[in-house]
């Protein structure tokens, strides 16, 4: 009888052995395990068996059930893991085909990010940001400012006025700012000495070629306090320059005239794309036109006669004094940027767009 | 303004070359704007010439052949068209290998089968005079053949051309700018060239001046002439106006401009037989009074401007130009020489009515000082004495005399080094005034300074003064230093951050950021179809603007969307997903500015979402596009809002809402009407909204919220209710009555089918989430829930819960 039993153990494990599949190997268990195979049937009976045999034959008989389980499982393990691997392998994809779509990246305006990455260096430098209207009164835009009735920026020529004007010499005619200063008088009236402030914004002038057109936008810069000198200019200036153009750069002051500072200064940086005003290859700068340094700004300390107007806030010009800058957002970012014409950035092609941020 | 060096070095002369006095000049304050040259190059190519023989050209009438002695035993064949060449005259000659004035080379050529090696110049091909007629036939005193050119006529200069502010019109002058170059340089200056004056004071026979209003005409100067001979200026003279820019004329006319040109200060010159009466009168106009000036035009005036009359009328508009009537001719032979000074913010003023500006004006507008008005007399004199062999009347009418005395001004070493932040010892700035024509004497903090009359309008405080000091001893001395602040600080305020915010998070779904117009087109209302009440309608209009189309401003950004979107269409642009942030512009009324809010619009055209090769055809965007944009910029801001049903004129009636933010209108979004988007050429849908970020409140401090740590319940159900329900109606229906442990209830799918739903139904399945905080929620508690939410659906709607 345990010949026998051996004899089903080997032919099951073989048959085990042979199960090419999962299918394969659960016909396989019911042929040797299942209810009607011949090793449980023999364990059923066992009991009929003379009293010799009994023992050996049950002992035997449940060795090679177990034995076989085992195998069947260790084969079906081997069996999954090899369907898998071939279900894995059927799933296979082209890996050189494009990608799920991402989300379009959308950019912020080129005037915006530089608009963001000035106001950033002067919030570095202990200034607030400061906003205020676009229209304007001729009191705010130019008389508070020192501009002399004579002034030709006054005229209709280079200021918009708006419906009706009647004087543009009357102090109460409302037009479009030609410049973000009115916000230095705005923010003294408002605000007691110490003050340190830039004042982004959209500003107009009759003026339509590649480097004007009639709205560009302004950062100007006003700090006023008891001992803030031309050097403190010429100083928050340089980082200025150095943060948005490099660390490389100097700036240079040459004296120039506006109404509103005194002494009145334009600001040079040297150019960031030659040395000297010639190129690595020898040419001369097209970029600086040769000269080595680079027009960004117009600045000063601040007229007295513009204290005067506020006067009464706290500004006594033999007490405090300042400086005030200003500079075009859009020259800032067309410089940095190499953009040959303002114009482009108004025309919002977002083929430019994207190329920025 | 054009500074020809040669006229400088007369009064100054550095040993600089020409870049380098540009650049102490731009360093200093007088911005040199650019070099150029003035007349010939190749100069040892022009030299002087004697004609040995000129005969006539075999094969040409008007032609010459010339044999001149160009010195060095050289004798060169040039034939000459000019008709009045001849043998024995002395000339100048340009020998080949010469540039003229525009750049070309002279070459050897041959004119009608004779070899001419050079040319026998006339002056304007010198460029130092405007006659053609003839070659220039020199003066033979001492003049050797072969003697350079250069020594000889004024044949090339460079020329600084100078950008001069407006507080410095004492250097509109030459030797005002000999005065900055001395300053800035430290070479000597010559004596200002009136200092020297043949004249005399007193009053003048046969010739009288009235001044009616001293008020606009601070002073009014004149002399008479008499034997004046008319005719051409003298070489040196025509050279230097015209390397200064200035076309010769006479010698009287040339004489008026060259001591503008060098003094700043205008002058005009009446015939005096043509001034009636012989006497002038300076009074205002009266209102409507015509005058014809010399441009041939009849100008009307007003009683603010001023005009010089004779005594049959007027003749000139004071300071800006004169009239025909006296104009001085070549049959004159008296002359009256007016200089006077005229109130600057006048003179701009009556330019600007009048449309008309004039050398003059434009000097006299800049506030000229009295004092100048006899400097250009003394210059003037000397000059028609010698050029128009005239005889000077004894005598000056001075009307109004010189202007207030002179100011001191205190410059304490204090204040110096305070605004400037660098030390200058007083005896550097002592230095540095004088330099500049200013008095300057010790005092025991500084400096007494006393202001020169021609610096009398620009320098009236210490800080002017500093002004001076600073940018001559050189602004590259200053230190680079930052202010101490004294403890301010710097930040955004949370207004500003919310805006950035906003932005960020629309470029955060893809939207590129547009900056448009503040203009708008005065037909935007009609084309957006905006009602005859609409207050969007009404928008502020310039006077002025540049043209038409950019005559108001916007009263919305979506107009500026929509040409940003047509424009990038127009090239090829497919998807557009774009966003504005920016002020628009509303009238009030009372309040004399407009209210300026800052919007924020997006406009969606195109895909959804971006094509792919496992979605090459994504939907297209419509209302639900641009109402999740909406929402994601409405969380990003943690803003209370929500949408309600609303009509715009210029949305697709059935596809547009009001934007509420904490329960106020806030805005609109929608799909743009067909019709609308047809006029920006967009045919397919166009998705939008614009929303007044200022109505959006300040976000609070978000506080901790405990996580819970029992499980959430959730389930599906399907409402069916009436097709007037709103999603919005029957959520907050489902979340009143599902109570506190209804966490959330969002639609995730709409369903309609008449014939298992009945006529006018609609099919809303809802995923409710059920949570405690303390507890994980039982079966009963949940169902209870359920229950009570189908009450109130069935009750307050008339719709029920389907199967699920």
């Amino acid at each position: 009888m345990t010949d026998r039993i051996a004899h089903i153990r080997a032919e099951a494990e073989n048959a085990i052995a042979g199960a090419g599949d999962t299918e394969a190997l659960e016909s396989v268990r019911i042929q040797y395990l299942g209810r009607k195979a011949d090793l449980p049937n023999l364990l059923r009976n066992v009991a009929e068996l003379p009293a010799a045999e009994r023992a050996a034959t049950g002992k035997a008989a449940n060795e090679a059930r177990k034995a076989l389980e085992a195998a069947i499982d260790q084969r079906a393990e081997q069996l999954a893991a090899a369907e898998l691997d071939q279900r894995l392998e059927r799933d296979r994809v082209d890996v050189t085909l494009p990608a799920d779509p991402v989300p379009a990246t959308g950019r912020l305006h080129l005037i915006t990010q530089t608009q963001r990455e000035i106001e950033d260096v002067f919030i570095g430098l202990g200034f607030n940001v400061a906003e205020g209207p676009e229209v304007e009164t001729v009191y705010y835009n130019f008389d508070a400012l020192n501009f002399e009735s004579t002034h030709p920026s006054r005229l209709m020529s280079d200021t918009f006025y708006l419906q009706p004007t009647e004087d543009i010499f009357d102090t109460s005619a409302l037009l479009l700012r030609v410049h973000t200063s009115p916000v230095q008088i705005r923010a003294m009236e408002s605000q007691a000495p110490p003050i340190y402030i830039v004042i982004p914004g959209r500003v107009y002038r009759p003026d339509n070629d590649a480097t004007h057109t009639p709205q560009f936008h302004q950062m100007e810069g006003l700090a006023v306090d008891t001992d803030i000198s031309l050097g403190d200019l010429q100083g928050t200036l340089l980082t200025f320059a150095r943060a948005v153009f490099g660390d490389e750069r100097q700036v240079r002051l040459r004296p120039h005239f506006f109404p509103f500072t005194e002494p009145s200064v334009e600001v040079d940086v040297s150019c960031f794309n030659c040395k000297t005003g010639v190129t690595a290859d020898g040419q001369r700068c097209p970029l600086c036109k040769g000269e080595g340094w680079i027009e960004i700004l117009g600045a000063g300390m601040v007229d007295p006669n513009v204290f005067e107007y506020v006067r009464d806030n706290g500004y006594d010009p033999e007490q405090i004094q300042g400086f005030a800058f200003g500079m075009g957002i859009e020259r800032i970012a067309m410089l940095k940027h190499g953009v040959p014409d303002l114009r482009m950035l108004y025309d919002n092609d977002v083929r430019l767009l994207e190329q920025f941020g | 303004m054009r500074v020809p060096l040669q006229w400088l070095r007369e009064y100054v002369d550095p040993a600089l070359d020409t870049h380098a006095v540009a650049d102490r000049l731009t360093m200093t304050g007088t911005k040199v704007e650019a070099i150029h040259h003035h007349g010939v190059g190749a100069l040892e190519n022009f030299v002087v010439g004697r004609v040995l023989e000129a005969d006539q050209h075999p094969n040409a009438d008007r032609l010459s052949v010339c044999v001149v002695d160009v010195g060095a035993d050289s004798l060169y064949q040039i034939v000459c068209g000019a008709p009045n060449v001849a043998a024995g005259q002395t000339v100048a000659v340009a020998k080949p290998g010469a540039v003229m004035p525009d750049g070309s080379k002279l070459g050897k050529a041959k004119l009608r089968g004779i070899e001419s090696n050079g040319m026998i110049l006339a002056e304007d091909e010198l460029a130092i005079g405007t006659e053609h007629a003839g070659i220039m036939v020199l003066a033979t005193d001492g003049l050797v053949p072969g003697t350079p050119l250069e020594g000889v006529l004024p044949i090339a200069t460079d020329v600084l051309e100078l950008e001069i502010t407006s507080n410095r019109p004492d250097c509109l002058g030459i030797y005002g700018v000999a005065r900055e170059v001395h300053a800035a340089t430290g070479a000597a200056l010559a004596p200002p060239p009136w200092n020297e004056d043949s004249g005399t004071a007193g009053a003048v026979q046969g010739a009288s001046i009235t001044v009616k209003c001293p008020d606009l005409c601070p002073r009014f100067t004149a002399r008479v002439f008499e034997d004046v001979k008319i005719g051409p200026s003298p070489p040196w003279l025509k050279a230097q106006l015209m390397a200064a820019g200035q076309r010769p004329i006479s010698n009287v006319v040339d004489i008026t401009n060259y001591v503008m040109l060098l003094t700043s200060q205008p002058l005009h010159a009446f015939d005096l037989d043509r001034v009636e009466g012989a006497t002038l009168t300076v009074r205002r106009a009266h209102d409507g009074e015509q005058i014809d000036t010399l441009d041939g035009q009849t100008r009307t005036l007003d009683s603010d401007m001023v005009l010089i009359e004779d005594a049959a009328g007027p003749t000139s508009i004071a300071g800006v130009m004169g009239g025909a009537r006296s104009e001085v001719g070549a049959d004159t032979t008296r002359v009256l020489m007016e200089a006077a000074n005229w109130d600057g913010a006048n003179i701009h003023r009556t330019s600007l009515k009048l449309g008309l500006r004039s050398e003059a004006s434009g000097r006299f507008e800049k506030q000229l000082q009295p004092e100048q008005a006899m400097e250009a007399q003394a210059v003037s004199t000397r000059l028609m004495i010698e050029l128009c062999g005239a005889r000077l009347v004894p005598g000056t009418i001075d009307v109004g005399g010189e202007g207030p005395p002179p100011k001191t001004i205190a410059l304490r070493d204090a204040r110096v080094r305070r605004l400037l932040g660098v030390d200058i010892p007083h005896e550097r700035s002592a230095e540095i005034l004088k330099a500049l024509g200013f008095k300057a004497a010790w005092a025991h903090d500084g400096l007494e300074v006393t202001v020169p009359p021609f610096r009398r309008g620009d320098v009236t405080r210490e800080v002017d003064l500093i002004e001076e000091v600073a940018r001559i001893d050189g602004l590259e001395k200053l230190p680079a230093t930052l202010p101490s602040r004294h403890g301010a600080s710097g930040r955004l305020t949370v207004r500003q951050r919310l805006r950035r915010h906003a932005a960020d998070a629309l470029t955060a779904q893809g939207l590129h950021e547009i900056v448009g117009w503040s203009f708008a087109h005065p037909d935007l209302a009609d084309r957006l179809r905006l009602a005859v009440d609409d207050e969007r309608r009404n928008a502020v209009a310039l006077e002025n603007p540049i043209s038409t189309d950019v005559s108001r401003l916007r009263t919305t950004v979506l107009g500026s969307l929509l040409d940003v979107a047509r424009h990038n269409r127009a090239r090829g642009a497919g998807t557009l997903r774009l966003f504005e942030a920016g002020a628009v512009y509303l009238p009030t009324e009372p309040g004399p500015l407009p209210r300026e809010p800052y919007y924020a619009g997006a406009l969606l055209a195109g895909a959804a979402h971006p094509p792919s090769w496992r979605d090459p055809q994504p939907r297209p965007v419509d209302f639900f596009a641009a109402k999740g944009v909406l929402q994601g910029l409405m969380d990003a801001l943690r803003a209370d809002w929500r949408l309600e049903r609303a009509a715009e004129p210029f949305l697709h009636p059935g596809r547009a809402a009001r934007i509420l933010v904490a329960g106020m209108p806030a805005g609109w979004v929608g799909e743009v009407h067909p019709l609308v988007a047809a006029q920006w050429d967009l045919r397919d849908t166009v998705a939008a909204f614009e929303l007044d970020l200022d109505a959006v409140p300040e976000p609070q401090i978000a506080l901790y919220r405990e996580l819970s740590e029992f499980p959430d319940v959730r389930e599906d159900i399907a409402v069916v209710v009436p097709d007037h329900v709103t999603a919005a109606q029957l959520l907050a229906l489902v979340r009143h009555a599902g109570g506190r442990l209804l966490a959330d209830a969002q639609v995730f799918d709409v369903y309609r089918d008449p014939e298992r739903l009945g006529e006018g139904n609609v099919s809303l399945a809802l995923r409710l989430t059920y949570r405690a905080g303390d507890r994980t929620l039982t079966d009963e508690e949940v169902a209870e829930r359920r229950e009570a939410i189908a009450d109130a659906v069935a009750d307050q709607m008339g719709g029920r819960i389907r199967a699920s």
